[in-house]
């Protein structure tokens, strides 16, 4: 393997690790200052006790989050400094920007609201998780705008002198159209991960003989799982939609990966369910489809016209061809990894579709307060956050891998944006050591989740009653301490 | 001023920022097998930074985000170049985050002492290493025309390079354990304060040869006084903890990290990163910096960000303001951690 596999390898078994925490945190954070709001409004027990319950998954799961959300900001330069001198200028604000806004408001408040307990007076208490929560919608809005920048690159202009894009306009970086429809998209799909956990969870308890006195603080909990799911839910499938539409339209290559269709079909064109094609993907052998929902999807009308990949790769060529800083490009290869982009395409929506379908059966089955009398409830539970959670996964996955061969599009292939003074030893020293501490730390932290799962929430337990600063007993223990 | 000096500056205040803050906490995880000795008094020291700590760190994140936006090429070069060295750094903060959060989340002795040690090496690491990276950047590094760092990573454990790295890690040490005296009560608190001051007196030393050959090697006039009001802040500080003064000792410690960083920045200027092969290869506050646009946009968010992001950090300082002693370490929680 050469240094740029390594560093593609890297990035998506890094990239991928760190969102699997990413959706959560950010779902959960808004989940917990909203159970923490009702206690604060109703003072009703339950409340108090999900949110320290909830809010003990979420350390252990914020925790891996914020660590390897480092290597993130670090792997740019380190493997891809090429791609950091090009795109620095434009690139670079928001991430620094999202330190900023972003990274302190975060960790501040998450450090008041941990240990705070007892220096805090209730309703400030539970106002540090809800700016916590608006830290991680900021930290999202401005990586999202650097990602989006990269899909459709705006408010640049490219200064050949000096060989990079240079930032004219902020703003049009920020309100990028791509943007605009996949921010919404991602905290939808963030709500709708933490509203599966926080179903999944209850439910797994709720089914448990040992926690049997608590069934209707977990049959409340469900109940609200399953409706901040189904509404998020709805959320990521309008803004889901939305993307389609704009991604037709600047990045149609990637739209006509994803659906596997090889020639513009100029009306009606079909959405396929299945399909498989010759293993050099240009050409389809055998596919099942749905006749005219591709155009609907993607233009907003059944007639619609939805390009090909093979016409495609030939316009990009014509286009792109002779691009000067696409150094050592073959001709020809402008089209992403089909079955890649295929199928992490329906894997994603499928796994959102059964998430949501899983919602609604269980919101269902305990309407008005019944008992549902059966068995897997728990373990249909349980695969919602998992199912939510690879869903994001796999978007990602489709919507960087169907970029390619672009890093960013129409103007920097991934492969020119690769170190030129990195070693293969010391990229795949980087690819080793983390992949296998990142392996480690998996194990540790799902233990610790199951671990702390079964106990389910502690008994109700009032937290003093403080000004701003702590009680006056100064040898009181602290109510929480590491 | 240029905004490009502008940014220069500002990036050092941030590298101030992180020094002066994780500096500290760097310090108790290292002192956490010497200063501690059980597992109340191990809490009790992870509990001075418990609320912080995370807080701190975002400095560094900071600081490489606006090195990437401010200075694109210094960031490239600076991170591909010290690839080896920087990777040791982000295992250590990653093993070291997750010990403090997740040391208490069960009973087991192996467990904790397992985490202690992510705690103890994951502080060690990167107060030496990131000694060592400084060092090299303002000794200057091999750098071709082409900007790139062709050294590897024996180019950078050179005598200068290894001396910044110990004045670093015994400097945080010293910082650490001024941080325990002031914060904690009890018996570990005079330990500490004892500590600090024998530590101090190395560092002392340490601090002094490295800053006087910084100074023959690229100083001017400007850092040599820096540096002078650096070395007598460290004595003021070791002097008022001897004097039993904690809060002055602790400013002490703060402001000799302050404008040691500082004056390591003033040497360095207007080289970002100055090449050992060629001066003509360095890079500069001018060569490798973003546009002025975008250094413009930036300033903007800076100013009107900066000062609230200080203040509800200065605040979260406040609400913890108070000292934690052996009895304040509850001891119902670790009963009733589940055991497997």
């Amino acid at each position: 393997m050469d240094v740029l596999e390594i560093a593609r390898w890297q990035f998506g078994i890094i990239t991928v690790y760190h969102f699997l925490f990413v959706p959560l945190t950010i779902g959960l954070t808004a989940v917990i200052a909203g159970l923490e709001t009702a206690w604060v409004r109703t003072g009703k027990e339950d409340y108090l006790r999900l949110t320290k319950f909830f809010g003990k998954l979420f350390l252990i799961n914020f925790a891996i989050g914020v660590v390897t959300g480092i290597v993130q900001e670090f792997q740019f330069g380190m493997n891809w400094s090429d791609y950091s001198r090009f795109v620095g200028d434009v690139f670079g604000a928001p991430l620094a920007v999202e330190g900023l806004l972003a990274f302190f408001l975060e960790s501040t408040f998450l450090g008041l609201w941990i240990f705070g307990w007892d220096k805090l007076p209730r309703g400030l208490h539970a106002g540090c998780m809800w700016l916590v929560h608006l830290g991680t919608l900021a930290s999202s809005w401005f990586i999202l705008a650097a990602n989006s920048w990269m899909q459709h690159p705006v408010g640049y202009r490219f200064n050949a002198e000096a060989g990079r894009a240079e930032l004219i306009d902020f703003w049009a970086v920020m309100f990028n159209k791509v943007q605009v429809v996949t921010f919404p998209h991602v905290i939808f799909a963030a709500y709708m991960t933490a509203g599966t956990f926080l179903l999944g969870v209850s439910a797994y308890l709720y089914m448990k003989k040992k926690h049997e006195a608590d069934r209707p603080m977990y049959h409340r909990a469900i109940r609200i799982g399953a409706v901040v799911t189904l509404l998020a839910g709805l959320g990521v499938a309008i803004t889901g939609d939305l993307q389609g539409k704009v991604m037709t339209e600047v990045q149609p290559m990637k739209m006509a990966a994803a659906e596997g269709l090889y020639e513009t079909s100029d009306r009606c064109a079909p959405f396929s369910v299945f399909t498989v094609g010759t293993p050099d993907g240009k050409e389809e052998k055998f596919a099942v489809t749905v006749p005219c929902l591709l155009s609907f999807l993607g233009t907003g009308s059944f007639d619609g016209t939805v390009e090909g990949i093979n016409p495609l790769r030939e316009e990009y060529a014509e286009t792109y061809g002779s691009d000067p800083t696409s150094k050592a490009f073959t001709e020809g290869d402008y089209t992403p990894v089909i079955p890649v982009t295929y199928w992490s395409f329906r894997f994603m929506m499928g796994l959102g579709f059964f998430a949501a379908a899983g919602a609604a059966l269980i919101l269902w089955l305990t309407r008005k307060g019944r008992t549902p009398g059966v068995r897997w409830l728990g373990v249909l539970g349980l695969s919602l956050p998992i199912a939510t959670t690879l869903a994001s996964s796999w978007g990602w996955i489709f919507t960087e891998m169907g970029r390619q061969p672009w890093v960013v599009f129409g103007l920097m292939t991934t492969e020119s944006g690769v170190s030129p003074g990195v070693s293969v030893f010391e990229a795949a020293t980087s690819l080793i050591v983390l992949t296998a501490l990142y392996a480690v730390l998996a194990v540790i932290e799902v233990k610790l989740l199951v671990t702390y799962i079964k106990k389910g929430a502690d008994p109700y337990e009032e937290p003093p009653r403080v000004k701003v600063g702590g009680s006056d007993d100064e040898d009181a223990p602290l109510t929480f301490a590491y | 001023m240029e905004l490009t000096t502008v940014w220069f500056a500002l990036i050092a205040v941030l590298w101030v920022g992180y020094f002066c803050l994780e500096g500290f906490d760097f310090g108790v995880g290292m002192l956490l097998p010497v200063l501690a000795r059980n597992e109340t008094e191990r809490r009790v020291m992870i509990n001075t930074i418990g609320p912080v700590w995370d807080g701190n760190e975002v400095w560094v994140l900071v600081a490489g985000g606006a090195t990437f936006a401010a200075f694109p090429e210094w960031y490239a070069t600076l991170f591909s170049g010290f690839y080896l060295p920087l990777l040791l750094i982000l295992v250590a903060l990653i093993v070291r985050g997750l010990a403090f959060e997740y040391r208490h989340k069960r009973g087991h002795d192996t467990w904790k002492g397992r985490w202690d040690l992510a705690i103890i090496w994951g502080s060690f690491v990167p107060a030496l290493l990131w000694g060592v990276a400084f060092a090299n950047i303002v000794a200057g590094v091999p750098i071709d025309a082409n900007k790139e760092f062709t050294g590897t990573l024996f180019t950078l454990l050179n005598p200068y390079g290894l001396l910044g790295g110990l004045v670093t890690l015994t400097l945080f040490a010293t910082h650490g354990a001024m941080f325990v005296a002031l914060k904690t009560d009890g018996d570990i608190r005079h330990r500490a304060r004892d500590l600090a001051v024998r530590i101090g007196a190395v560092a002392a030393l340490l601090a002094v040869v490295f800053l006087v050959w910084t100074q023959l090697k690229t100083g001017s006039a400007v850092s040599a006084v820096v540096f002078v009001v650096a070395a007598l802040a460290l004595v003021g500080g070791l002097l008022a903890a001897m004097g039993g003064r904690e809060g002055w000792a602790f400013v002490g410690t703060f402001v000799t990290i302050a404008l040691a960083v500082i004056g390591l920045f003033v040497a360095l200027f207007p080289d970002v990163m100055p090449s050992s092969t060629d001066p003509a290869y360095s890079l500069t506050t001018t060569n490798a910096a973003a546009t002025a646009y975008t250094l413009k946009v930036m300033t903007w968010v800076a100013v009107v960000f900066t000062p609230i992001v200080l203040g509800y950090q200065a605040w979260t300082y406040w609400v913890f303001r108070r000292r934690i002693a052996v009895h304040h370490i509850p001891t119902a929680e670790l009963a009733e951690t589940p055991a497997s």
